[in-house]
């Protein structure tokens, strides 16, 4: 059952299409990600949802009812934004509190609401201050509180963290998540980092030029990308070209060597992509590795625990990482290698 | 490295002052001099004691403060709404707003009395209220571009947008985000507007005297050509209510949210308590 639901929605501005045919649907108390480029229509699905703007097309559900031409003020919609947006003229009591004021909560019942969501969010000693007196973590938070004392049916964010500093965004994040798993409350989570959507996230949604190009768990959307893109944009990714010999059996040619997929390529074209991550590469041959591929060692970037290699395959770069073993010093540079690979870690993307 | 004493900029600050302080300090020396022989304030107790004094000071004063009103009632929303949702008619507006300090009062009232006058669509001339009301509208034109200046300075200093998108999540009708969010944000703005609407308006002579109203500027001219120590005495006491008029603007533009105008005792004690 689904509680918010986005059905092929449409909205442009002008002649400018920002958002096609954008199709979703979260269950409640799900923690959803959109995750993608600058411009790709991010907070322009999430302002659809909140009712800033209205859709050209398509209809937006929340728990059952239509709200596609419902007023923002009427839908019960918790909204965080990047700027916090507190209000200055209000102390954090207040701002907690403002929800409840405009829906006309008995006094006592704001105040008891109000000092349960300042310890959620461990503020209960910052009641009395002013926005301007906080630093941007604890307004942050504040702002989270203030959008969640209500009791919205839909929590908003769109890059709540990305004004913030490195640490603190990383504790905050978990900080979001533990609340929003102990609230039990749908939310929808905008960013650009991926680091951030991979590691919070129940289910991510990869947008691309308008379109959800992939919508999945972080570990699907990680090892098994579907697009070109969500495989480019999501972690870092090595390409191959390869040619297709037997579409049925899986058989095609990266270079010069024969490579057996194993699995049937029917539909692909003729010249296909590859796709694999560093982390499934191996420097030399490994058990259960049934593809071997040859080629120059171009850099070597020791980091530590991890080396990555940086090599030359059949005309491709590609970066491979290695842990580091005290008993084995790294490759050296301008040497030859092979590597290997397992065939199903091979991914082959369309386009 | 010692700085070296600036004289030179020291020279040019206490120049600048004298010019401005000395025929200050002569007005009033001048002006305590009513009585021959010694220095009393006789002149100021003259021109207090004057029911004409009084009188056109009420006048101005009220049709000041409705020209504040009116100013404000015009120009919040206006500029809210221009900031909200047609950013792209600013210049415009700001434009319009401008043109005030472009036409000369004179032929702005001979405007208003051709537009207004005996056989115009609304005669407003033909009655004391009437030419009232057009006189508080010249005020309200004549301040417009201190009013709105200062208002829309004062939305700059806060993301209006998102405050009011913010206000709305939360359930806030539009009106209640105007009054609960945005008109307590920008308060100290209209509050400076206020004060030059006031400070404008008070003294204000052209208007006041082509429309032949009872105020306060066309009194001052005449009692300028018919005393000879009372102006004196009122030209130092306008000073002195326009300069507590810029120290109150000034704190009411620099207060922070939550900040009393005066100290209170009780809030150390509050915020130590909150740390
Ligand atoms: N009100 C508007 N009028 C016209 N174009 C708009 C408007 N709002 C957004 N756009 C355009 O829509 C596109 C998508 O914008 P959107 O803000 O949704 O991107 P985003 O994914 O949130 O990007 P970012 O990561 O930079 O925040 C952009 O090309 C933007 O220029
Ligand atoms: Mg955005």
């Amino acid at each position: 059952m689904s509680f918010l639901t986005l059905n092929s929605v449409k909205k442009a501005f002008g002649a400018n299409t920002v958002v096609k045919d954008f199709n979703l649907s979260v269950a409640q108390g799900e923690f959803v990600s959109f995750l993608g480029p600058s411009g790709c229509g991010k907070t322009t699905v999430l302002r659809m949802v909140a009712g800033f703007e209205t859709p050209t097309s398509g209809a937006i559900g929340i728990d059952g009812q239509d709200v596609t031409r419902l007023r923002p003020n009427q839908r019960n919609i918790g909204m965080v934004f990047q700027a916090y947006a507190l209000f200055p003229n209000l102390n954090v009591a207040q701002n907690v509190g403002f929800g409840l004021r405009v829906a006309r909560m008995p006094k006592a019942e704001i105040d008891a609401r109000v000092d349960e969501m300042l310890r959620l969010i461990g503020l209960r000693d910052l009641g009395e201050r002013y926005p301007f007196q906080l630093s941007g973590g604890q307004q942050q938070r504040v702002a989270l509180a203030r959008a969640l004392a209500p009791k919205p049916r839909v929590l908003l964010l769109d890059e709540p963290l990305s004004a913030l500093d490195a640490k603190i965004r990383v504790s905050l994040r978990e900080e979001i998540r533990s609340i929003q798993k102990q609230l039990g409350i749908t939310t929808i989570f905008v960013t650009h980092d991926q680091e951030e959507a991979l590691s919070i996230s129940d289910r991510i949604v990869v947008m691309h030029q308008g379109i959800a190009d992939q919508v999945g768990t972080p570990f699907e959307i990680y090892n098994r990308p579907t697009t070109r893109f969500v495989a480019q944009f999501v972690g870092t990714l090595n390409l191959l070209d390869a040619r297709v010999l037997d579409a049925a059996r899986g058989h095609v040619q990266v270079g010069e060597t024969p490579v057996a997929l194993n699995r049937s390529l029917n539909g692909a074209g003729e010249a296909i992509s590859l796709a694999l991550r560093p982390e499934v590469i191996a420097l030399g041959q490994r058990e259960g590795h049934d593809v071997t591929l040859s080629g120059l060692i171009r850099d070597v970037n020791f980091l530590g625990s991890v080396i990555r290699v940086r090599m030359e395959v059949a005309g491709h770069s590609i970066s491979l990482d290695t842990f580091n073993r005290p008993d084995a010093p790294p490759p050296a540079v301008g040497t030859k290698a092979e590597i290997s690979v397992a065939a199903r870690d091979l991914l082959v993307l369309a386009d | 490295m010692k700085r070296r004493f600036p004289i030179f900029s020291t020279l040019i600050v206490l120049l600048a002052a004298a010019y401005f302080l000395i025929p200050l300090f002569a007005a009033f020396e001048f002006s305590l001099h009513m009585k021959r022989g010694y220095l009393s304030f006789a002149a100021y107790r003259s021109v207090f004691h004057s029911d004409e004094f009084i009188s056109t000071l009420t006048f101005s004063a009220v049709a000041s403060f409705a020209a504040i009103l009116l100013g404000a009632i015009l120009v919040v929303p206006t500029a809210y709404w221009v900031r909200l949702r047609l950013p792209k008619l600013r210049p415009v507006v700001e434009f319009l707003s401008l043109l005030p300090l472009i036409i000369p009062p004179v032929v702005l009232v001979f405007g208003h009395l051709r537009l207004f006058g005996t056989g115009s669509f609304l005669p407003l001339t033909m009655s004391e209220m009437g030419t009232n009301i057009l006189l508080v509208m010249g005020y309200v034109i004549l301040s417009l571009p201190y009013m709105f200046r200062a208002v829309d300075n004062g939305m700059a200093a806060i993301d209006i947008a998102t405050l009011t998108e913010a206000a709305e999540s939360l359930g806030a009708s539009r009106w209640r985000t105007i009054v609960d969010i945005i008109f307590p944000n920008v308060r100290s703005a209209i509050v400076s507007g206020a004060f030059l609407t006031f400070s404008i308006s008070l003294g204000e002579f052209v208007l006041a005297s082509l429309l032949n109203r009872p105020a306060f500027g066309p009194y001052m001219v005449q009692l300028g050509q018919d005393r000879a120590y009372e102006p004196a005495a009122l030209a130092i006491m306008s000073f002195a209510l326009t300069w507590l008029l810029m120290a109150a603007m000034q704190a009411f533009a620099n207060r922070k949210p939550g900040q009393r105008l005066l100290p209170r005792i009780r809030s150390s004690a509050s915020t130590s308590k909150a740390q």
